[in-house]
């Protein structure tokens, strides 16, 4: 027998503490950014965050807890909606109005998860994209909010947001220029506290849990996990957070309609597709995936149906050669981990233990 | 006892797997499960571990009635199990593997359960390859680790589905040798498998299954000399 008493279990590594320090230092570079770039600079990056955003969160759904949702745009439709129902109807300030809609996509993710947690694999995704595209009917019967054809929120509203007359005076801007240096700080706290409580989770026991889960249900019940609980959890936190989300977008866009608000193309496709070529169960896939879908989106947006042709390509040559997407591919060449997750025992008689 | 299961049965559609199954465990034996593919012997620990659910009977595991208490409850009381097929998580290395089945089998915090998963990893000779991925280990080692993480929950109550199956002779002596180790510490075992020798020399007493029915009970040389078992499930004509 091994004398045991100097074995430790470590998840610490140098790359990730370099990519922490850099991280902070980004963030940094973030906040004080609008003092510097245009404000067409400053709607791009509010595109990207909220883009990488949602892709952090159908990446926890499906690449940690193995629900592959294509229904997303249910959450960020409801979510927006509230947003323009709390500003519309009840007069509040939009900014306060933004947790309506974390608080009406977790109304609707309850009953949604009631229904498609009984159905499996393709089955569940049907689900999900069914429940959304009837949340989005029965929406577009909601006249106050504009019906079908949707509704602007009112200049009263947009010129009184919570923080935006202070921005004006900081930066010498004119008031929707303002507006959208407050979504962007916004959607950097929302990116900010999404990735980071993905982070914080996937170190906690639990993202054991949801790893076992992921890969052998049964098997993780048999060493006592609570799976359907677990499962339940994730579906509700991803869906408060993309409800925030969709209230943020439509806040900065002022304008709403049922299509572009519960858009399969725009909250689940793109998303779907900056999680597939970024790199599945990790969390710099969708970070280097918004980046090349930025990329491409700016290249390819001139060229019409061409466009989304070659993201299909692009996608399916990713998905066949690199199954695990791009960072899939650099990570298992380098062995480089920004955001480490894998816990290693330290000690004696272990490959690499020391 | 430790285990008591007092009519237990279980029905898929009109086949019965499990068929007034009645039997007890006494805490610190080794009991061994035999009987013919599809006899209901993997259904039975289904049943003892709440992976599927009794129709009719009752299942008592330390005097307590758990015949309707979830998987997950049932491993915290103390029963902790390996598959006839392994179930690693295969993203997972071997280490955390443990380290899961350590701190959900037994509510702790992961840093409490280190010292433990390593020595487990020692005793079944996996400690060497801890940081492996699961879902790159070999046969051998996959069997290993369902011993291991079964280990890891602190099981009162071991159940072993056919560990040895498909293991080299060396392998199988190295992987009794272990069993028999966990054994001689007071962990009740109840085990099924194919491979006799390996089985016959862990175990006190014999059970055997045919088609859900319990057709025998009792010590391993009485159990092999029965006519009715050596007919069903040795196909020996008497």
């Amino acid at each position: 027998m091994t004398q045991l008493a100097s074995y430790r279990l470590t998840t610490r590594t140098r790359t990730g503490t370099a990519a922490g320090l850099a991280a902070l230092v980004l963030i940094a570079v973030g906040i004080v950014l609008p003092a510097f770039v245009s404000r067409s600079v400053i709607q791009d990056l509010f595109y990207i965050l909220t883009m990488l955003t949602l892709a952090q969160l159908w990446n926890l759904l499906a690449g940690y807890g193995g629900l592959v949702s294509v229904g997303q745009q249910a959450f960020v439709g409801i979510g927006a909606y509230a947003m323009f129902a709390g500003v519309i109807l009840a007069g509040w300030n939009p900014v306060f109005a933004i947790l309506l809609g974390g608080v009406a996509a977790l109304i609707l993710a309850i009953p949604t998860a009631f229904f498609v947690f009984r159905l499996q694999g393709a089955y569940f995704a049907i689900g999900t994209w069914v429940i959304a595209e009837v949340t989005r009917l029965l929406v577009a019967q909601w006249k106050t909010l504009g019906g079908g054809t949707g509704t602007s929120l009112p200049r009263e509203a947009t010129g009184s947001i919570l923080g935006v007359d202070a921005i004006r005076a900081l930066f010498s801007v004119r008031e929707a220029a303002a507006r959208d240096i407050l979504a962007y700080w916004l959607a950097l706290v929302l990116v900010v506290a999404v990735t980071g409580g993905i982070y914080w989770l996937l170190r906690n026991r639990l993202g054991l849990a949801l790893a076992a889960v992921r890969d052998n249900t049964e098997a993780a019940k048999s060493v006592g996990v609570d799976a359907g609980r677990l499962k339940w959890a994730v579906f509700l936190l991803a869906s408060v957070a993309t409800g925030l989300t969709g209230a943020l977008i439509f806040l900065q866009t002022a304008r709403i309609s049922p299509d572009a608000a519960f858009a399969l193309t725009d909250w689940t496709a793109y998303v779907v597709f900056i999680v597939v070529i970024g790199g599945i169960g990790t969390i710099e896939g969708p970070i280097l995936g918004v980046i090349v879908f930025f990329i491409l989106r700016s290249a390819l947006a001139d060229y019409g149906s061409w466009y989304l042709l070659s993201l299909g390509i692009i996608a399916i040559v990713v998905m066949l050669f690199a199954p695990r997407g791009l960072w899939g591919l650099i990570s298992s060449r380098s062995g480089l981990h920004l955001f480490p997750v894998r816990r290693r025992l330290a000690g004696p008689k272990i490959e690499g233990g020391h | 006892m430790i285990l008591k299961l007092e009519n237990v049965s279980k029905s898929f559609g009109a086949l019965k797997v499990a068929d007034s199954v009645t039997f007890a465990v006494p805490r610190g034996e080794a009991l061994g499960i035999i009987g013919p593919n599809g006899a209901g012997k993997s259904t039975l620990f289904n049943l003892i571990t709440g992976n599927l659910l009794a129709n009719a009977g009752r299942i008592e595991f330390l005097g307590r009635d758990v015949t309707r208490a979830p998987a997950m409850e049932r491993v915290r009381m103390g029963v902790g199990r390996s598959f006839q097929i392994p179930q690693p998580f295969e993203g997972l290395t071997v280490f955390e593997n443990l380290l899961t089945a350590a701190a959900f089998g037994r509510g702790g915090r992961e840093a409490e359960m280190v010292e433990d998963c390593a020595r487990i990893l020692d005793e079944t000779e996996l400690l060497k390859k801890a940081n492996v991925v699961a879902g790159t280990l070999s046969l051998l080692d996959r069997k290993r680790l369902e011993l291991a993480r079964a280990l890891a929950t602190d099981p009162q109550l071991l159940l072993l589905d056919e560990i040895a199956g498909g293991l080299t002779e060396g392998e199988c002596k190295a992987l009794v040798a272990t069993i028999r180790s966990i054994h001689a510490k007071g962990t009740t075992i109840i085990w099924i498998e194919h491979v006799l020798h390996a089985l016959n020399s862990v175990v006190e007493r014999l059970l055997v299954l045919d088609f859900g029915r319990v057709i025998g009970l009792g010590a391993p040389d009485a159990i092999m000399a029965s006519k009715e078992v050596r007919e069903i499930y040795l196909g020996l004509e008497v």
